[in-house]
């Protein structure tokens, strides 16, 4: 298996370089207008069928939004005509309902306060006519429906999945089966069955005897889409771990390890920190696996374990100032990533309220930066879509976005206040929701 | 009574309440349903309280569940089995809600009423309903379909029958793994309606499906139905075609599925025949029972002394016995424990010499466990071995590993063994009480934690009913009685609490002789929560002792108390003479 030709099989030659359009945004701050810290998005979530768009933010409130565009929702198509909208279909959404998901709550034994912060959203399956979906801060979950009543919507706590973590959950994810999930935190990974919310079984148990041997800590877990005995999770060391349900009631041992080492050359104090990883996402046909840590993203080939097989600098430019990212802790921050349906392009987020999404097809060179604002092109510099070096003959390809921050060609100094962690993109379309602050914006290609 | 008067009340109030906020009201009017509709009567029942709740289905679960198994039992109230089949359409409803145990409530409900109705009315109703929930969109209602197709199936005429049987084919290969468990769950209680050549054909291709699926969580429910129906078919077809299915899964790459296999596979060495037990499925057994996985292990190790039973003695001293010893020290304190809670069992299957030669090393192995659950799991079953093996050989190995228990450092443990003791003395009767062991229940009624003090003081009184009162007045009461001189005011109030619970069992002559005098005494007690105390043992005795010794000995030391300076001693002692006037009246 020589990963970089086969990144993708079907498609002869690369795909077209895609053109980013603007297409909505909820919750846009006028100028000047100050971002109230508990309006600020912290999760986004595409259901399964596209049709449906989930966010969190730091209040505890889930908000839903409703695709329009291929429903009728009473909006004739006349009227939208008339109204002078382009037809070329592309997902549109509106507001549907919102929710309060969490409360700020304190742990009294522990002399804790408990965020209300959402820190992941997972739809689940459709029982009927009504939506599911997970939702979690960093201690609890819960498990929502909503259902129209009359003519508002009603959304009711169906359980709460509680008291199962010591310590915070950065992961929830659904298992195909149907009928259970995961939810992972800094150490251990435990296994819960939708209708059982006071019992949980732990699956991944990683801490050490003595604390004071603790060198890696989980950082998200993610199920196989359509296996479900897999399941991977990442950690603070840069490695993905494969763990197989099939094989003992504890994974302590995986089955398989994915990790690059660092070239002995480069290693600085900041290696570790950079090498953490802070989001991984199956490809849908659950043969990838898409990493992001701080600098870059990696795309991974389960049936390979050598090293990955594409890997896309994202913030390569910010080397020479990983000492302020650490005075700042911005070298902390979690940066999510997310592939498209179709497995020939990647995203992630970075600062300024720029993300980036690079072709991972092979042959492709894509690499596009956009800006989440009304006009998501403006930053970018003129990348031209070269055309693909003969990289093809060597196995692992590292390609490279434009080197050069647009930045810098603008003028503009990098503002790391503004960083674009969450993003999802659409199930079936190219489609693209990321998260600015307390704004959704939704691009479509 | 309004209900009488006004016939429309009673469902008025019923809508008000199941509208009503509270969710307890509208529990209530579920649960009161049956009222209601004896006070609408079977007519208005049917056309109007039924419909009502057909509407009805957006409401808590709780309130739905309740709804679900109310209907179940409501033919009667309809009017008797010819309208039974009202009742169906807001039960269908309830089999398509999200939450599991609502619908699988309302299937139960549906197969109760399915299995009284009549033959035209299921063709003509219940039929349509398990075609209509098999069908549907979502996954709901095709997961509780699966559940009704073996009420449905017998009635049905033959072209029917056809359709219902490939209906439920699809259900195997359903795109959903609920559906797909669903059917698997189900599949022996729908193959037991199933004629035998389509057993054969339909059915066991079904089967197929089910133990090939991708999803452990489906395959590991197919193991269920080897057993089903392994009772169904013929040995030989068992042999041709669940045996192999079964020693597939014994070998299964999912440890779930394994696991079932653990638990179920004593229950198919009868569905096959001695031979094909002796060649495939305790070779099969061993290896669970040697399984990587702890869990599979734990499963394996709890069907040990079933296994054994169905087997011949020989084959199971050589080839289970000696796993049976491997697992007795196990690195899994889990599996040990298991193995026993019921290990003790195969000692009447294995006979007097294996056991003693085999089997009372690992008892004695696992007697002296570090896990205290791993000790308390044998010493709960050691009349069985007594059976076998006889009182002295059990004492002689036994005694040190229960001293050992009763001295444990965790009070629990300690607690644990002392509620064990009475079904010990019952089980080995009284010679196995030695003074040592004599001496052990004295020590724990000054142990260091109440809790161990109070069972001690229980056992006392349970040993007392165990071996009667005069084997109590030699080896317990005198040495009780001389406890209550300690000098720590606690542990001469655990005495007083036995003495109190010792009398009844004592009876009138012992208790006036030996506990009174006692109890007097400790009325001079410097400690007035012992002097309280004793005015409470004072008004227990009161029952059991005659008229004349409450006058002569009991109310003058009441009396006493009662004018004692403790406002506590003083309340307690004319409670107790209040009572001993009250006595008296009534004689």
């Amino acid at each position: 298996m020589n990963g970089g030709d086969e990144v993708v099989a079907a498609p002869p030659g690369p795909p077209q370089l895609l053109d980013w359009k603007f297409s909505q945004v909820f919750g846009e701050r006028t100028a000047g207008e100050e971002v109230q810290e508990v309006d600020i998005i912290s999760a986004i979530e595409f259901d399964k069928t596209g049709d449906h768009l989930a966010t969190g933010d730091r209040g505890g409130r889930v908000v839903l939004f409703e695709r329009t565009d291929t429903k009728d929702h009473g909006v004739s198509r006349r009227d939208l005509e008339r109204m002078d909208y382009p037809i070329g279909r592309h997902p549109e959404f509106r507001y549907k309902t919102e929710f309060q998901s969490h409360e700020p709550e304190f742990d009294y034994l522990k002399s804790l306060e408990i965020e209300e912060k959402i820190n992941k959203i997972r739809w689940c399956q459709t029982a009927n006519s009504a939506l599911f979906l997970l939702s979690t801060n960093d201690k609890t979950i819960k498990f929502w429906k909503v259902t129209s009543q009359e003519t508002s919507l009603v959304a009711r706590s169906r359980r709460v999945y509680a008291h199962a973590h010591d310590y915070h959950i950065n992961s929830i994810s659904n298992n195909s089966d149907g009928e259970t999930f995961i939810s992972a935190d800094d150490l251990r990974i435990n296994l819960w069955n939708l209708d059982i919310s006071n019992q949980s079984f732990n699956i991944v148990d990683v801490k050490p005897a003595n604390m004071e041997d603790l060198t890696e800590v989980i950082t998200s877990a993610e199920f196989h889409p359509t296996h479900c005995n897999m399941l991977a999770y990442s950690s603070s060391k840069g490695s993905i771990r494969l763990i197989d349900l099939r094989q003992s009631a504890l994974c302590d041992s995986h089955t398989k390890l994915f990790e690059e080492p660092e070239a002995p050359s480069s290693r600085s104090f900041f290696t570790e920190i950079i090498a953490s990883i802070s989001d991984i996402k199956f490809a849908k046909d659950g043969r990838y696996i898409l990493s992001r840590d701080y600098m870059t993203l990696k795309l991974w080939d389960i049936n390979m374990d050598s090293g990955p097989v594409a890997t896309f600098q994202v913030h390569e430019y910010l080397r020479p100032k990983l000492c302020d990212l650490y005075e700042n802790d911005s070298i902390f921050d979690k940066f999510e990533c997310c592939l498209s349906g179709d497995g020939l392009r990647v995203a992630t987020g970075s600062y300024s309220n720029l993300f980036r999404v690079f072709g991972c097809a092979s042959g492709s060179s894509e690499a596009t930066t956009l800006e989440a604002t009304k006009n998501p092109m403006r930053r970018q510099v003129q990348t031209p879509s070269r055309p693909s070096r003969s990289l093809s003959s060597i196995t692992r390809v590292v390609r490279r976005g434009p080197e050069t921050p647009g930045v810098d060609a603008n003028g503009n100094s990098f503002d790391f206040t503004t960083k674009l962690l969450h993003l999802a993109w659409h199930p079936t379309e190219n489609s693209i929701a990321c998260a600015a602050a307390n704004s959704l914006y939704v691009y479509y290609a | 009574m309004a209900m009488i008067d006004e016939p429309l009340y009673p469902i008025a109030v019923l809508i008000d309440e199941l509208k009503n906020e509270d969710i307890q009201l509208r529990l209530n009017s579920i649960r009161r349903l049956s009222t209601i509709a004896r006070a609408l009567g079977e007519e208005r029942t049917r056309k109007e309280l039924i419909p009502f709740l057909s509407e009805n289905n957006d409401d808590d679960d709780e309130v739905l569940l309740a709804m679900a198994e109310e209907l179940g039992v409501f033919i009667p109230y309809v009017g008797g089995v010819k309208y039974a089949n009202v009742l169906l359409p807001p039960l269908e409803t309830l089999c398509t809600v999200e939450e599991t145990c609502v619908r699988d409530k309302a299937v139960e409900s549906l197969c109760r009423i399915g299995a009284q109705m009549r033959e035209q009315d299921l063709v003509e109703y219940f039929i349509p309903l398990v075609k209509r929930l098999a069908a549907g969109e979502w996954f709901t209602a095709r997961v509780s379909s699966c559940g009704l197709f073996h009420i449905a199936y017998p009635s049905a005429p033959e072209a029917l029958k056809t359709e219902l049987r490939a209906i439920y084919s699809q259900h195997c290969q359903d795109d959903m793994p609920m559906v797909r468990r669903s059917a698997a769950t189900n599949l022996g209680k729908f193959a037991a309606t199933v004629e035998a050549p389509h057993l054969k054909v339909d059915i066991m291709s079904m089967f197929d499906d089910l133990t090939q699926d991708d999803q452990d969580s489906v395959r590991l429910l197919a193991v269920d139905g080897c057993a089903a129906l392994g009772k169904l078919l013929e040995p030989q077809d068992c042999v041709a075609h669940i045996l192999p299915v079964i020693v597939n899964f014994s070998q299964d790459k999912s440890w779930r599925v394994r696991y079932m296999v653990a638990n179920q596979l004593y229950e198919l060495c009868e569905a096959v025949g001695p031979e094909p037990t002796r060649s495939d499925l305790v070779p099969a057994y061993v290896r669970l029972l040697r399984d990587n996985e702890a869990e599979v292990r734990i499963a394996a190790a709890g069907k040990v002394t079933k296994f054994c039973r169905i087997l011949n003695p020989e084959l199971a001293i050589q080839h289970i016995l000696p796993c049976v010893k491997e697992l007795s020290t196990d690195s899994s304190q889990h599996v040990r424990s298991a193995l026993a809670s019921v290990i003790m069992g195969m000692a009447p299957v294995l006979g007097k010499d294996a056991t003693i030669e085999q089997l009372l090393p690992i008892f004695l192995s696992l007697l002296k466990d570090e896990f205290p659950d791993v000790r308390l799991n044998i010493i709960s079953k050691l009349d069985q071995v007594n059976q076998v093996i006889g009182i002295d050989l059990l004492s002689q190995s036994l005694l040190p590993a229960i001293v050992e228990l009763a001295e444990d450092r965790h009070w629990r443990v300690r607690l644990a063994i002392i509620e064990y003791i009475p079904l010990l003395a019952s089980q080995l009767g009284v010679g196995f009480f030695d003074d040592k062991l004599g001496a052990l229940c004295m020590q724990w009624l000054k142990d260091k934690v109440y809790s161990i003090r109070d069972a001690a003081a229980n056992n006392v009184k349970r040993l007392a009913e165990e071996f009667g009162p005069d084997w109590a007045m030699q080896h317990i009461v005198p040495q009780v009685l001389d406890m209550i001189n300690n000098p720590h005011y606690l542990y001469r109030m655990t005495i007083l609490h036995a003495i109190s619970l010792l009398a009844p069992v004592m009876g009138s002559d012992i208790t006036c002789s030996k506990l009174l005098p006692v109890v007097i005494n400790a009325s001079k007690d410097r400690v007035p929560n012992i002097k309280f105390n004793v005015a409470k043992v004072l008004q227990s005795l009161i029952p059991i002792v005659d008229q004349s010794v409450v006058e002569k000995t009991i109310r003058p030391c009441l009396v006493e108390l009662s004018e004692d300076p403790d406002v506590d001693v003083r309340f307690f002692a004319s409670q107790a003479l209040d009572s001993s006037d009250q006595v008296m009246m009534s004689s």
